[in-house]
């Protein structure tokens, strides 16, 4: 018998597979609401490691989402026909592919985390908040200037390689990684440097490497949801992911209530159909999301799905 | 030499504008601890009830120039004290994070209904002040538009000066940077401070609208966003909490980028800034006129 946290991942992969199997047969407008959605849970989920779990504000989640992205598309775009032949190869072997790709996006997401998490994780709050921010902008410039990956225009013609089940997988698997991380004994730490930092290290935890480790991993899952939205949309363009789009992620994480999974998963559900029910009303909807979003803050300052755990509000 | 100093004066006009912007930051975060996000929406604003006001005024003349600075300026004190008063009064003392989400919402609520009701496509500003060419020793050009940013620029300094330093609200505003409760204790009323802080931030703000849009005669719903960001890293840069501070990082950041801009490394305009910013925070985190504190526990 495997132990609960296997099974439940093993029964949402098993899940991701059924879903795949009957795919044909759900509305493709649907489905692409649902794609999107998938996405948007690993972004917030991984962004809730470093700014709910271990209380470390980063505002860069999209410039590291970028850098999986291009990575991936890179990879699929120029090494993909020369490995899969002509004939554009077997669906095993485009799945092998995607795979490597998604995981080299994200390893080079994840190398990103490191190189900016290292220097910047020594500053606090708003500080680190507008350094991420500019770390983000910097690697969207990068990306605007380097004229092998289409320059501002972007890449185009990426093979839509992106499934549900590619989605609710890798959704799974990032929920089952920040959950099991954060609730080992090693995981104790991001609490703790959360909580209270100065008393974290008093007691001997080296905070400073619990905050990169959350940076690296929260990286690592932001660059595989890169790749799966650049095999999404099938193409990707440095605006896309200027600081508007870090603001959506971190937007997901404090409506959903930080530090709290579940409601951080309800959040990015939510914030991802709220547009999409609004769209009736295409002119104003913006204006209401925004005001709902001032709204939310005032009246529930700790999210709207947090009902365990305390108020935190009461941390100085 | 020549193309150096007409860079430099080019630097210095764009920088005096990040300088009005980056002292409505830190102010306000001398004051309330949290970066407000919807101050460049303020700077937008501005621009906008300038070209409306525009429409009623002589065009050219500096009594027409002067009246729609004076109302742009006015309506956005309103506006800022409006968005402290409805958005941020009911989260004080809730934890900064929530602030911050909350000044973006703002931001993001002024962007779209400017999109909605003035429409996303650029729009010409007109010239509110007479306009005239001067040249200097053959290659020298300056505009009377720059020469207007740099005057207005350095009055409205002075005047903030002498309003931080010489009333008595300006001694109550340094009283609540220093310590919020115990200038509550002395009897100062904490929600007008703030307010006035915001009223005089977001007019400084909307001068530097007018001045921008004269310079660089579009103007549309989002033209705060970058020159918001910029403003912000000069206000670090120069210490934030630091008026005198601001100042300095905005001309710097403005003469910076114009030569950066004048470059072959021209591309990176945008993200030298930011590069700066990294820099600064890294080696010198309280910024170049701040003091930094003691974290005590």
């Amino acid at each position: 018998m495997l132990p609960k946290p296997l099974l439940a991942l093993a029964g949402a992969l098993l899940l991701a597979a059924g879903i795949g199997a009957v795919s044909d047969r759900i509305d493709p407008y649907f489905l692409d609401v649902l794609t999107g959605i998938g996405i948007n849970v690993i972004l917030a989920v991984s962004l809730n490691l470093v700014n709910g779990y271990t209380g470390q504000f980063s505002l860069g989640h999209a410039g590291f989402m970028s850098v999986g992205a291009y990575c991936a598309a890179a990879i699929t775009l120029f090494a993909g026909p020369g490995l899969l032949g002509p004939s554009g190869g077997s669906a095993l072997g485009q799945g092998s592919l995607f795979l490597a790709a998604l995981l080299c996006g994200g390893l080079c997401a994840a190398l990103a985390g490191l190189l900016v998490g290292v220097p910047s994780l020594r500053l606090k709050g708003d500080y680190l908040a507008i350094v991420t921010l500019g770390f983000g902008e910097i690697i969207r410039v990068i990306f605007q200037n380097v004229g092998a990956l289409g320059g501002a225009l972007g890449l185009n013609g990426i093979p839509a390689y992106t499934t549900i089940s590619w989605v609710v997988s890798f959704a799974a698997v990032a929920i089952f990684t920040v959950l099991c991380l954060v609730h080992s004994t090693y995981g104790r730490g991001f609490i703790a440097t959360h909580d209270d930092e100065i008393a974290a290290e008093a007691v001997g935890l080296n905070t400073t490497r619990y905050k990169i480790v959350a940076f690296v991993v929260g990286a690592f899952f932001a660059g595989i949801a890169g790749g799966l939205y650049a095999h999404f949309k099938q193409a990707i363009a440095p605006a896309g992911f200027d600081f508007t789009k870090s603001i959506e992620i971190v937007v997901m994480v404090i409506l959903g209530g930080m530090g709290n999974t579940m409601g951080v998963i309800l959040g990015a559900v939510l914030l991802t159909l709220l547009p999409e029910l609004l769209r009736p009303i295409a002119d104003y909807r913006m204006i209401i999301y925004s005001l709902i979003l001032i709204a939310l803050m005032i009246s529930r300052p700790q999210g709207l799905f947090n009902f365990h755990r305390r108020n935190p509000a009461a941390r100085g | 030499m020549y193309e150096f100093l007409q860079q430099l004066l080019n630097g210095l006009s764009l920088g005096a504008i990040y300088a009005l912007i980056a002292i409505g930051y830190t102010m306000v975060y001398g004051i309330l601890r949290f970066i407000n996000f919807a101050h460049s929406d303020v700077f937008m604003a501005g621009a906008f009830i300038g070209l409306n006001v525009a429409r009623y005024t002589h065009p050219g003349t500096f009594l027409g120039g002067f009246i729609v600075l004076g109302s742009a300026m006015l309506g956005c004190a309103l506006l800022g004290m409006t968005i402290e008063r409805l958005a941020y009064r009911p989260l004080r003392g809730a934890p900064t994070l929530n602030v911050l989400i909350t000044a973006i919402g703002v931001s993001l609520f002024l962007e779209y209904s400017g999109q909605k009701f003035f429409g996303a496509a650029p729009r010409r500003f007109p010239a509110i002040f007479p306009v005239r060419e001067f040249t200097f020793g053959g290659a020298i050009t300056i505009s009377s538009n720059q020469l207007a940013v740099i005057g207005v620029t350095f009055l409205l300094m002075v005047a903030l000066q002498l309003v931080v330093f010489r009333t008595k609200i300006g001694t109550a505003m340094r009283a609540v940077s220093l310590n919020p409760r115990a200038a509550q204790l002395v009897g100062i009323n904490n929600d007008v401070v703030i307010s006035f802080t915001f009223g005089l931030g977001s007019a400084l703000a909307a001068a530097g609208g007018i001045l921008y849009a004269l310079n660089y005669p579009s103007i549309d719903p989002l033209m705060g966003v970058m020159p918001g960001l910029k403003a912000f890293v000069a206000a670090v840069l120069g210490g934030i909490g630091s008026i005198p501070g601001a100042a300095l990082g905005g001309l710097i950041l403005g003469v910076v980028e114009t030569f950066v801009a004048g470059s072959p490394w021209s591309t990176g305009k945008d993200a030298i800034a930011f590069g700066i910013l990294i820099v600064i925070l890294l080696f010198r985190p309280a910024g170049l006129l701040g003091k930094s504190g003691v974290e005590k526990v």
